[in-house]
């Protein structure tokens, strides 16, 4: 897989792996992931594909990435995207 | 400094109520349970003993401990004498000396008296006692019978075995049984003819069960069991406590030295992750710091065809910032970055990361959790809210249904291991899901109740059986679920769990786990008592892995076995310092204290303290650099002790994308595989030459401490800290408690935490803060750290990593205990006699179908790549599934791996792999030529001499 194809796929999974989350906020859930863990080159490429007509994309994760570029990062929508604040006991998140 | 031994107080602690008795006129109290030998230690007497030491139970075979109780008859022995509220003891007379001499006369009438060419010359036991017991001769002479003629067994390359000395006092025995669980070693025969024996006659320490985990060495009171390197050296004149650099377990240990140089490394009994035990890695396996292979000059070259040049720290330095600093230039701001070591200090990690952050002006950094735990950062912080182990080690002495998945203890986390082992021998059950009979499975004294083989990649749909069995059956605690969570989610995914689809017998076919098994299992787990749930990389490393810690998260929460000792969800972590290196910020997206770059607040504040402006933007993960560096991209990288090369999955990918870079500054030990594609190589140190911190899977802290100076001249953080200086980073820290007073000004979780607190309590558990200045040990009792706990709904999702008729078998990996991970330590060390080559393990059912036999080449082929090992015909992997490990680099495990990965994390799929298996002459066209070019690689023109 070249790159794009890479974050189309990983897009796509995201979206099947967060679609037991409730009906109307599983692409804000999408779109919080990536905007809180895809870096700036990523987020460009695959934009650029949106823009492009987004071929390959499934409904939700393309529905996801719209939503992040028109309307900009959504608040968290799982404790996976919700962070220690600055003065927070912060606990593990990985080992 | 003057050499001081461990004390042993004979016997075991107790821990009854208060008992007051009368040792030699002194009043002493101890808990109820206590023996009369620990008693009068205890207050700083020494009853002679030899059969006797604290990490085993009392045994009364030598009968030198005797005393004399007021009001009993005789002269019982002290060892098997337990407290009694008044008793009067005497530990010495006329009639206990004259006993206690003529027991030292027997003993030495059949023992060598080369004393002083002994290697154990000051430090036996025998010596000691003979000493104590006031022993002037010997009347029996020594003309008699004896054994003062037998073989020495000098098979292991650790330790030797020799029985003329031995006193068959049966502690060597007796360690291997009760603090190892091997039961290696039995005493043959009977009275004069007993001997210790490592197996059949056939058997020597090398060839039998046997570990080598050394506590039958240090059970040992005389030289019957020494490190040769004691034999070789001498006896230590210095003692200093360090942590292990191996496994997550963190042990502590004495690194036992004679000047600077170390003669061997023993268990620290007040360990508070190892409790004096060891394993062969921490205990022995330390001679690759001094390994011919080690770096110690730094070395560059202007491209990766060219030999290395060996040249002063200064002049790769400043190539190194020259580069750096070009690239950036022409490349971009987000054009470099950088990996963290999970192998390394805390205070190194975090000067890696800000090396990253403050001097490239990206977040472009990561770490090796990428490829292991990841998932479980998700997926608990998901459920619980923090995702730090719930428990401490100790947790495990109280669990009644020990519930393993993907995970082989007895091989990646020995030590903690025989602490499992031993609270399975009392009687606590074991279920394990795994598609490989791992040793727990059936070992000595243990058998599991259930072994759920299933079928790689199927982990979420065996965990969602369970759950549909506890759902459905009515088994969930309803009391904790309401108490604690939310139940509105509880409910919604029990709906889930209890459609029949997902039930045992609806998902046998899929998962080839017996439907029957499966609900005896799940039954178990759920009325079986204190049920504890401990897991691996069999867990995380798959395309669901986020998903399946989620899933098992949510059957603790379901069963109510959450929140006090011998319950809990415990992932075993790896590396010795891998939760040290997420705490510190290794993660592209997070600062130290798992706070998001984002977060504008967080970011002011490690603005203000380093003077510079953050990127906002996460940056790349690991295998999103070599994806950008095939774009072109990302063209720069400094790797600080990881070798992605030989680690990271897809090896052909990890080769373009290092190919593709135009610096990449390899900061290691020795030439690793990624070394291959690096232009300036930066000598590191090992664990015994740097002082810092490493934290263990317990979220405990624990001083590193320098026993020798650094080979190569710099402790790592040094490096880093001339690296940044290179760049105009203005740096200067001049000792790692600096660093770790910056963490703890930069990190909530942190606050309490500085090297004289850690030296003042033996170690901390984070958070360590003003609301617990000491530190953590568990969490999440009475509640969870963040409201309440989150039931998640995990719906399997198979991978897309199919099996086919091109490629019928499934391949997953693990590792051997001898050995650890990449085996740049251990390759070095004689540790190579367990496992000097990788080995496929196959069913004989596809063996014999494909003509193979025990030893054959065998050629091993996925979509990604291929590669030859021997194979090793076995039942412990199912029909269908294949299994190796990757401790060697001739191997190319990861050639064949492909580049699926988890959702949440991008932690690889290394656990499944599409492969076929045939017969092979030799090696692969890819492992030859990188055989070529690894050696031309590491040629090396040195500098030459100075005049």
């Amino acid at each position: 897989m070249n790159s794009l194809d890479k974050l189309i796929y990983m897009a796509n999974q995201i979206a099947r792996n967060l679609s037991p989350v409730a009906d109307g906020a599983n692409e804000a859930a999408v779109a919080d992931h990536i905007a809180k863990f895809w870096d700036p080159h990523m987020k460009a490429m695959i934009f650029r594909h949106v823009e492009q007509g987004g071929e390959g994309l499934s409904p939700t994760s393309l529905g996801a990435l719209r939503q992040l570029m028109d309307e900009g990062a959504p608040p968290p929508q799982t404790r996976a995207t919700k962070f220690s604040s600055v003065d927070g006991a912060g606990r593990s998140d990985a080992g | 400094m003057t050499y001081v031994k461990q004390s042993d107080f004979g016997t075991p602690e107790a821990d009854g109520a208060p008992v007051r008795l009368t040792i030699d006129g002194q009043q002493v109290t101890v808990p109820a349970g206590t023996t009369v030998m620990r008693a009068a230690a205890e207050i700083g007497t020494a009853i002679p003993k030899l059969c006797a030491t604290d990490s085993l139970k009392q045994f009364g075979s030598c009968r030198l401990c005797l005393v004399e109780v007021d009001g009993v008859r005789g002269t019982p022995a002290s060892c098997t004498t337990p407290v009694a509220e008044g008793m009067i003891v005497h530990t010495q007379s006329e009639r206990l000396a004259k006993l206690r001499r003529g027991v030292m006369e027997l003993y030495i009438s059949d023992h060598p008296l080369d004393c002083l060419t002994c290697s154990a010359n000051g430090d036996c036991e025998l010596q000691e006692q003979a000493g104590a017991v006031g022993l002037r001769e010997v009347r029996y002479g020594y003309e008699g019978e004896n054994h003062l003629v037998q073989a020495k067994d000098g098979s292991n390359p650790y330790f030797d075995f020799d029985p003329t000395k031995c006193i068959v006092c049966s502690r060597c025995v007796r360690a291997c049984d009760e603090v190892q669980g091997t039961f290696a070693l039995t005493i043959e025969g009977s009275g004069f003819a007993s001997k210790v024996s490592a197996g059949t006659e056939r058997d020597d320490f090398l060839s039998s069960e046997c570990v080598s985990c050394g506590a039958c060495v240090q059970a040992c009171p005389t030289a019957t069991l020494q490190e040769k390197a004691v034999a070789e050296i001498g006896t230590p004149d210095r003692a200093v406590i360090t942590t292990c650099a191996y496994c997550g377990v963190g042990c502590t240990f004495r690194a036992e030295m004679r000047g600077e140089q170390l003669v061997r490394m023993v268990p620290w009994k007040d360990g508070k992750a190892n409790h004096g035990h060891s394993c062969v890695k921490g205990r022995f396996a330390w001679g690759y710091a001094q390994h011919k292979d080690r770096i110690l000059k730094p070395m560059i070259r202007a491209s990766i065809d060219q030999p290395w040049r060996e040249v002063e720290w200064d002049e790769a330095l400043a190539y190194a910032a020259s580069e750096l600093k070009r690239i950036q230039a022409k490349y971009g701001q987000r054009s470099l970055g950088g990996i963290t070591s999970s192998r390394c200090t805390n205070e190194e990690t975090f000067l890696v990361q800000k090396l990253v952050r403050a001097g490239f002006g990206n977040n472009n950094v990561d770490t090796c959790a990428r490829v292991c735990h990841s998932p479980t950062g998700y997926g608990l912080k998901t459920t619980f809210g923090t995702s730090a182990g719930t428990q401490d080690f100790d947790s495990v002495a109280k669990a009644d249904v020990i519930l393993i998945i993907g995970a082989n203890p007895t091989d990646g986390h020995p030590v903690f291991a025989s602490r499992m082992k031993q609270r399975l021998r009392q009687g606590a059950k074991l279920i394990v899901v795994d598609p490989r009979r791992i040793d727990l499975v059936r070992t000595p004294h243990i058998e599991a109740a259930h072994h759920l083989p299933l079928r790689p990649g199927t982990n979420v749909a065996v965990l969602t059986a369970m759950a549909h069995v506890i759902v459905t059956e009515g088994l969930a605690n309803e009391a904790f679920i309401r108490e604690r969570c939310d139940w509105d989610e509880y409910s919604d995914w029990a709906a889930f769990v209890s459609d029949p689809k997902r039930s045992p017998e609806a998902t046998e076919a899929l998962t080839n786990v017996p439907a029957a098994d499966l609900r005896a299992a799940a039954r178990l787990y759920a009325t079986g008592g204190n049920g504890a749930i401990y897991y691996g990389l069999g867990v995380t490393e798959h395309s669901q892995g986020s998903s399946t810690v989620m899933a098992i998260a949510n059957l603790a929460m379901a069963t109510g076995n959450i929140g006090r000792e011998g319950v809990g969800v415990n992932p075993l972590r790896g590396q010795n310092n891998v939760q040290g290196a997420c705490d510190m910020g290794s993660f592209p997206h997070e600062l130290s204290g798992y706070r998001h770059i984002s977060d504008t607040e967080t970011r002011t504040l490690f603005e203000r303290d380093w003077g510079v402006t953050l990127d906002p933007e996460p940056g790349l993960r690991i295998p999103n650099m070599l994806d950008a560096a095939v774009d072109g991209v990302f063209k720069a990288i400094y790797i600080q002790g990881e070798d992605i090369l030989q680690s990271d999955p897809n090896t052909q990918h990890v080769a373009a994308g290092l190919a593709a870079m135009e610096c990449v500054i390899v900061h290691d030990l020795f030439l690793n595989e990624t070394a291959n594609y690096a232009h300036i190589f930066l000598p590191g140190s090992t664990f015994l030459e740097k002082t810092g911190t490493f934290t263990n899977a317990e979220r405990r802290i624990q001083l590193v401490r320098r026993v020798m100076s650094p080979l190569n001249g710099l402790e790592d953080w040094e490096v880093t800290q001339a690296l940044a200086n290179a760049l105009d980073l203005g740096w200067h820290y001049t000792h790692a408690s600096e660093i770790m007073d910056e963490i703890a000004r930069l990190t909530p979780s942190f606050a309490g935490v500085s090297f004289a607190r850690i030296e003042a309590l033996g170690s901390m558990q984070w958070p360590a803060n003003d609301k617990a200045p000491d530190g953590t040990p568990v969490m999440h009792i009475g509640g969870f750290a963040r409201g309440k706990g989150k039931f998640v709904v995990t719906d399997y999702v198979p991978t897309d990593e199919k099996t086919g008729p091109r490629y019928p078998l499934l391949l997953t990996t693990g590792r051997i205990l001898s050995h650890y991970n990449v085996g740049a330590q251990t390759r070095r060390t004689a540790n190579t006699a367990w496992h000097p080559e990788d080995r496929l393990e196959m069913h004989p059912v596809d063996a014999e179908d494909r003509g193979l036999k025990d030893g054959d080449w065998t050629r091993l082929a996925s979509r990604s790549g291929e590669t030859t090992l021997r194979v090793l015909v076995t039942d412990r992997v199912a029909p269908g599934v294949v299994y190796t490990t990757f401790h060697h680099p001739a191997t190319q495990a990861n050639v064949v791996t492909s580049e699926y990965s988890d959702w949440a994390t991008n932690c690889p799929e290394y656990k499944v792999t599409a492969v076929q298996v045939s017969p092979s002459n030799g090696p692969t066209d890819w492992q030859e030529d990188y055989e070529a070019l690894s050696e031309r690689s590491r040629r090396i023109v040195h500098a030459e001499a100075a005049e």
